[in-house]
């Protein structure tokens, strides 16, 4: 469903050049369970970034549901972000000003389906993240743990192929960063692609397929079926 | 996104950053206010002068006696000649002149009216008939038939004069004295009202005949002549000039002078001071907008992290866009809204603290206050919409 390969991004800071992916061959199939672990500053924010079409490759291909995403106009990449890609951050990001089920109906208004299709699918959301009570609440109001559901809710709204997660219980305390992955391990069960990036050997240990980044590159991936990498890594 | 729910979301935003939308809202509606009011101000002070000239009569040339000197002066003062008189056989020569529609030799005295056991001091118009239109007046009763000849001895009273004198409005009919003379009250003017410190209201007018000989006098004060047309002024003028001067054996003795030409002189005068006005007070506006547009970057900058999420949930660049400008839509149509109706008061209280001026806002002020507001809004917040709308979205996410 996601095939990366020879992906390179490279960052320029004056005459500095920083190779934040380097060749990177990666494929995902649909309904894995993914995590992305290593040092910071080895390249997974960017990674996912570019998976989630927030960012541009500088070189080298990427294909998502066979469509190579990265030649397309400036509004169809935001239609597929608002379609097939569900983001959850560490920060959580929700907009302060509005209510729990206001931020989530966000992407539904950025689709721009009718009032009523939406109040429906609302409800339906904060029900399966058990937000009920605190819809009419502002983030503010929420704990930690409400945020993050409610920005997992807002993310999986529009059932996206595929769910990115950077550090999702960075900010959270162990128990509740747990609730969380399991609400994300629930998505995956239901079918959703779910990638985390994450500092937590306990939680990355969870996923299906775990891999090691460093300097820009994968230099571990426990997937037989990831494919060979013609530029082994300097050290392993 | 469709309009509407963008609609919905930027009056969102605006209503939860209070302070932000007084600000703007403020200084749009003080920008629009001024525009309202000093054209107000402006077209009203056009249309006080307007009203003056133009109840005198409209394509009006006066002919008076004597020579007017561009050096100004009393006619007459300078050359140490009498001004020959004007007389209705001049008034008469008129007449027959091509663009001329109708013309009203002028007599004007003061006399004693009385009726029953009631006498007051009236200012008399000795005229013809034709008095009545050039001068924009009208008979609220019966009617006035004086001609060039002689004439029955009849009268016409100004309403105020005539409610004066018969407070029971049985006017018509009475047979009224001035001074020692016997005049049959033949209508009543409608209430005109003063204008140029003359009060219609307040006079008596009678036939030409019979006021030279009440006034003991074969002059003329003066001679209203009412041309066709605007643009037959000034040939009238001419011929008119030429007409008397040779009845004066080739001396050009009297003044001719046009309501018109002052009026319109005074019209585009006042016209020009009014746009002049409202373009300064516009430049409050564009003082509004530099405003506007600061707010709005300080707005997008603040909301870095907001927009490079809405962009992760899928917002195209023309999305952010869009609500940022209508963000500042909302505020410049309720600054707009306010400050119409601020500039209405202001010029409520103009008219009422001046009431003789009529300050009302001209439409099209109103109109074009609101359009610079919209349009002030627009094109301040283009710059920080599309710097909004251009966010990297990873930098943005990644700044907390
Ligand atoms: N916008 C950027 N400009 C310059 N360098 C960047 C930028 N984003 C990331 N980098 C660099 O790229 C490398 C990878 O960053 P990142 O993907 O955020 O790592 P991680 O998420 O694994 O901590 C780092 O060295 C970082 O400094
Ligand atoms: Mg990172």
């Amino acid at each position: 469903m996601i095939t990366l390969s020879e992906l390179s991004r490279i960052f320029t800071m004056g005459d500095q050049e920083v190779r934040a992916l380097n060749r990177v061959n990666l494929q995902i199939d649909q309904g894995e369970y993914l995590s992305v672990m290593g040092p910071s500053g080895s390249g997974k924010s960017t990674l996912l970034n570019i998976i989630g079409l927030l960012d541009q490759p500088s070189s080298g291909t990427y294909l998502l549901e066979n469509r190579d995403v990265t030649a397309l106009s400036e509004a169809e990449q935001a239609k597929v972000r608002r379609e097939r890609i569900g983001f959850i951050f560490q920060a959580f990001h929700l907009v302060p000003r509005l209510t729990a089920a206001e931020n989530i109906e966000l992407p539904l208004i950025l689709e721009g389906l009718p009032p009523a299709e939406r109040q429906a699918r609302v409800a339906a959301a904060l029900e399966q993240t058990d937000l009920v009570e605190r819809a009419h609440h502002r983030p503010a109001e929420l704990s930690g743990g409400q945020r993050q559901r409610v920005a997992i809710a807002r993310a999986t709204i529009l059932k996206p192929a595929v769910l990115l997660a950077d550090e999702p219980t960075g900010n959270l305390d162990h128990k509740t960063g747990a609730e969380v992955v399991e609400l994300l391990e629930k998505l995956h069960h239901e079918g959703t692609t779910v990638i985390v990036v994450t500092h937590d050997r306990e939680l990355g240990a969870r996923a299906h397929r775990r891999i090691q980044m460093r300097d820009g590159e994968i230099v571990e991936d426990t997937s037989p079926k990831s494919q060979e990498r013609r530029f082994a890594p300097s050290s392993t | 996104m469709n309009l509407p729910d963008a609609l919905t979301l930027s009056y969102r935003t605006v209503v939860s950053y209070r302070l932000r939308a007084v600000l703007i809202l403020l200084a749009m509606a003080l920008g629009v206010a001024a525009v309202v009011v000093l054209t107000a101000l402006g077209d009203g002070a056009r249309r006080f002068v307007v009203n003056q000239f133009a109840s005198l009569g409209t394509n009006l040339i006066i002919v008076l006696p004597g020579r007017a000197e561009t050096s100004g002066g009393f006619p007459g003062a300078l050359t140490g000649q009498t001004p020959r008189d004007l007389t209705l056989d001049d008034a008469a020569s008129i007449e027959g002149l091509r663009g001329v529609k109708r013309y009203a030799p002028l007599n004007v005295g003061a006399s004693e009216i009385s009726f029953g056991g009631r006498l007051r001091e009236v200012n008399v118009l000795g005229s013809t008939a034709d008095l009545i239109p050039i001068r924009h007046m009208r008979l609220a009763q019966g009617r006035f038939t004086a001609g060039g000849g002689p004439n029955p001895a009849e009268i016409l009273l100004g309403a105020t004069l005539a409610r004066e004198l018969f407070p029971a409005g049985d006017a018509m009919g009475q047979r009224v004295r001035l001074s020692d003379r016997r005049f049959r009250v033949a209508g009543v003017l409608a209430p005109q009202g003063e204008s140029m410190g003359f009060n219609t209201d307040e006079i008596a007018i009678i036939p030409i005949d019979h006021a030279q000989s009440l006034f003991n006098t074969q002059t003329l004060f003066r001679i209203l002549v009412e041309a066709q047309s605007r643009s037959a002024i000034e040939p009238v003028k001419a011929s008119i000039r030429n007409t008397i001067t040779l009845r004066h054996d080739g001396e050009e003795d009297i003044t001719v002078i046009t309501q018109d030409a002052v009026l319109s002189t005074f019209d585009r005068i006042f016209r020009a001071l009014t746009f002049a006005v409202s373009g300064i007070a516009a430049i409050s506006l564009a003082v509004a907008g530099i405003l506007v547009m600061n707010v709005m970057l300080v707005a997008v900058s603040q909301r870095t992290a907001e927009i490079g999420l809405l962009k992760a949930l899928g917002a195209t660049r023309k999305d952010i866009k869009r609500l940022f400008l209508m963000e500042t839509l909302w505020l410049a149509l309720a600054g707009a809204a306010v400050g119409i109706a601020l500039g209405y008061l202001g010029s409520l209280g103009l008219r009422l603290a001046y009431p003789q001026l009529p300050a009302y806002p001209p439409a099209w002020a109103s109109l074009a206050a609101i359009a610079t507001a919209f349009l002030t809004g627009m094109v301040a917040s283009l710059l920080p919409a599309s710097r909004a709308a251009r966010l990297n979205p990873v930098l943005a996410l990644s700044r907390r």
